[in-house]
């Protein structure tokens, strides 16, 4: 399954609020 | 609610979260805040186990302890043989406790945390409830 990773963090954070959700942020460095 | 930070695109958003390393990985609660961190590589299912590991702790600091307990049961259940499930033996342990004074439940934990798990650390945190 596919994941759909929001590049926002500010409004990724808002809407995770607004829909009571845990946020998972990952931090990577490596080559797109 | 995934967000992806790559750290040369955001620098600013790889700091803002006091990161120093990659991989790393947070968990936030729907707040913002940090409630769970890995930080480096990962197999896969320690990686599955660590994030379980980080929405049972959001769970538990809500003080929503049925939910806590249930996630540290999924990882006990499904991923028996990470470094995360003597973990959550020891914190499912205290979650049931919380949800219902009922302090027995933490006495069975040292023995089967020398049993099945007795190098972990968590094995030695448990020896004050022993029975």
């Amino acid at each position: 399954m596919a994941v759909s990773w929001n590049k926002d963090i500010d409004a990724a954070l808002s809407q995770a609020k607004g829909q009571h959700k845990p946020v998972l942020v990952d931090f990577s460095a490596a080559p797109a | 609610m995934p967000i992806g930070v790559h750290i040369k695109e955001n620098p600013a958003g790889f700091h803002r979260f006091d990161s120093v390393w990659t991989p790393t990985a947070l968990v936030l609660d729907e707040n913002g805040k940090e409630r769970h961190r890995i930080e480096g590589y990962l197999p896969k299912e320690e990686f599955a186990a660590q994030l379980l590991l980080g929405l049972a702790r959001v769970a538990f600091m809500q003080k929503k302890w049925a939910d806590s307990e249930k996630l540290y049961d999924e990882i006990i259940q499904k991923y028996p043989n990470t470094e995360a499930a003597p973990e959550a033996i020891y914190w499912k342990a205290v979650s049931h406790y919380k949800g219902t004074n009922d302090h027995t439940v933490l006495g069975e934990v040292p023995k089967t945390l020398q049993q099945k798990y007795p190098k972990s650390v968590w094995a030695k945190k448990a020896i004050p409830w022993m029975a």
